[in-house]
């Protein structure tokens, strides 16, 4: 008898907490700090940005996920970070070099990289993100393969020299070779309803941001904690894989990794999160 | 390890898959052809009564409705997890009769606005580079309208 009240209370609660919306689906006021050094989650968003402040995804995750991001020890996705040392000081290619034969320390080489990425690059004649970059210098520096997509350390390296930014606000030069146009292409693709369903970006990030879609908290779509550790997945999960999951939850069929419209949604989606801090390997549900 | 994330990333993989089960039969009117007046929609989409216990279980499936993915409803609060992205269906028989209720859940870009987010779950206008899976297919059968609509019209306060 007792049990059975308890059990109908409970689901009670649950259901309040579904039907409840808005009140509990805000997103929080609270300081994310990861090893002591203080995170900005909030940040006075550019001019001609949709909203007044750009905030991070980790204010929309419930109280247990956003703890896990706090501390490098309890940060799931920081074995895979060491995973991307380990393969920044080991030997592959032709050339007989590691990344640390030329870059050094990536402390300090490569320290606030990650978020000016993605830059122009002026020999492709188009954006270069950091797993592009990598493969550049495999290719040009190591005469080592290019990585596949999400393969071979492509995921774990990226969050390692990612890592390094560890808290520089996102900023990227827009100035840089035709990197606005790419912008602007990247806006409108942001904007384009896609698939049976019928949704762009902007259904979800903008228009809905903070309500709930069934169980998920909606939020702003930010990409500055990527490659993020997601609890969903068990491991990293790198920011094309993110976009095509999203576009594929719309019913339509998505773009390859790299690919020119994933590489202007990149442009301007980074652009969105301009002012917040680098967080990676975010933890996200 | 690698099995569970294999795993892992085909739960969600399939959670997405459920294709369409939206083929019409010959006496169903057709997506294209359904008739928006001021009124809503006033012909049945299959002249077969709707049933509302079907509906209600098309109304709560993730690859079917999943109305509750965007809308509370009390009635069903043993369900977890209720979206409010729009507004909760309580008592939404009160507010708008079955012919509205229809043009609504037909192709709601018709029956509320051109700019609303919810889907049209029977209708072919969709948007850009639609996986050829869901090509020419609606996300509801006309029959599950008919039974969505039956439920919705015993959502009364
Ligand atoms: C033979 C030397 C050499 C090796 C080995 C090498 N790089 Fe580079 N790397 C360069 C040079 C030179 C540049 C700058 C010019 C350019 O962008 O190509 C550079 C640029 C970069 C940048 C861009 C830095 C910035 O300021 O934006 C990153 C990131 C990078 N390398 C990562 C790596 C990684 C990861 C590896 C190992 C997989 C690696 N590099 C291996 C020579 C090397
Ligand atoms: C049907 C709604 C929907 C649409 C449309 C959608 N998303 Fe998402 N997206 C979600 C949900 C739900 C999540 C997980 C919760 C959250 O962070 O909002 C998410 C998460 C994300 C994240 C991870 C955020 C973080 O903090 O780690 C990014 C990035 C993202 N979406 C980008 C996009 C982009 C780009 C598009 C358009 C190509 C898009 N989404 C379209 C629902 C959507
Ligand atoms: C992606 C989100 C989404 C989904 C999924 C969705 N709706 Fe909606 N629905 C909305 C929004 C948003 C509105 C409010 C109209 C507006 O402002 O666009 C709405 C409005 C309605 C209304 C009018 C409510 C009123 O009181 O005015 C009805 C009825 C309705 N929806 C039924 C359904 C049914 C039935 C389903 C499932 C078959 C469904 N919806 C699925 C987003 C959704």
């Amino acid at each position: 008898m007792k049990k059975t009240v308890v059990i109908s209370a409970l689901a009670a609660a649950l259901a309040c907490v579904g039907v409840a919306g808005p009140a509990w689906a805000d997103p929080v006021d609270e300081q994310l700090v990861i090893d002591g050094e203080t995170m900005i989650t909030r940040a006075k968003a550019p001019e001609g940005h949709p909203f007044d402040e750009v905030l991070s995804g980790w204010l929309f995750r419930t109280v247990e996920t956003r703890a896990l991001e706090t501390d490098s020890f309890t940060n799931p996705g920081m074995l895979e970070v060491e995973e991307g040392e380990a393969i920044w000081n080991k030997v592959e290619g032709s050339a007989g070099k590691s990344c640390a034969s030329c870059h050094g320390d990536a402390a300090e080489s490569m320290k606030g990289i990650g978020a000016h990425y993605p830059k122009w690059d002026a020999e492709a004649k188009r954006p270069i993100n950091i797993e592009l970059q990598i493969n550049k210098c495999r290719e040009q520096n190591m005469g080592a393969e290019p990585y596949d997509f999400d393969k071979g350390g492509q995921k774990q390296l990226t969050a390692y020299i990612k890592r390094q930014a560890l808290g520089e606000p996102v900023s990227i030069d827009l100035s840089q070779g035709d990197l606005q146009s790419w912008w602007e292409k990247g806006k409108d693709l942001y904007y384009t309803r896609t698939g049976q369903l019928n949704l762009s970006c902007a259904s979800c990030h903008e228009a809905n941001m903070g309500k709930m879609i069934r169980a998920d908290h909606l939020s702003q779509g930010q990409i500055n904690g990527f490659p993020t550790y997601r609890l969903k997945n068990a491991g990293l999960v790198s920011v094309h894989n993110r976009f095509r999951g999203c576009i594929r939850d719309t019913r339509a069929s998505f773009p390859k990794a790299f690919s020119d419209e994933l590489m202007a949604l990149e442009v301007y989606v980074t652009w969105r999160g301009s002012g917040l801090s680098v967080e990676t390997p975010a933890v996200r549900q | 390890m690698r099995w569970a994330k294999l795993l892992a990333t085909m739960a969600v993989a399939s959670a997405f898959a459920g294709a369409s089960c939206g083929i019409s039969v010959a006496a169903d009117v057709a997506p294209g052809d359904v008739q928006f007046t001021d009124d809503g929609v006033a012909v049945s989409l299959t002249g077969v009564a709707g049933n509302p216990e079907e509906g209600a279980s098309v109304f709560k499936d993730r690859k079917l409705g999943n109305c509750l993915a965007c809308h509370a409803n009390s009635a069903m609060s043993k369900e977890l997890f209720h979206g409010d992205v729009g507004p909760a269906l309580d008592g939404v028989a009160d507010r708008w009769d079955v012919a509205q209720l229809r043009a609504i859940v037909t192709d709601s870009k018709k029956g509320l606005s051109e700019d609303t987010v919810m889907p049209g779950f029977y209708s072919l206008n969709v948007g850009a580079h639609l996986d050829e899976k869901f090509a020419g297919k609606t996300i509801l059968s006309a029959q599950q309208v008919e039974d969505v609509v039956a439920y919705l019209a015993t959502l009364k306060e």
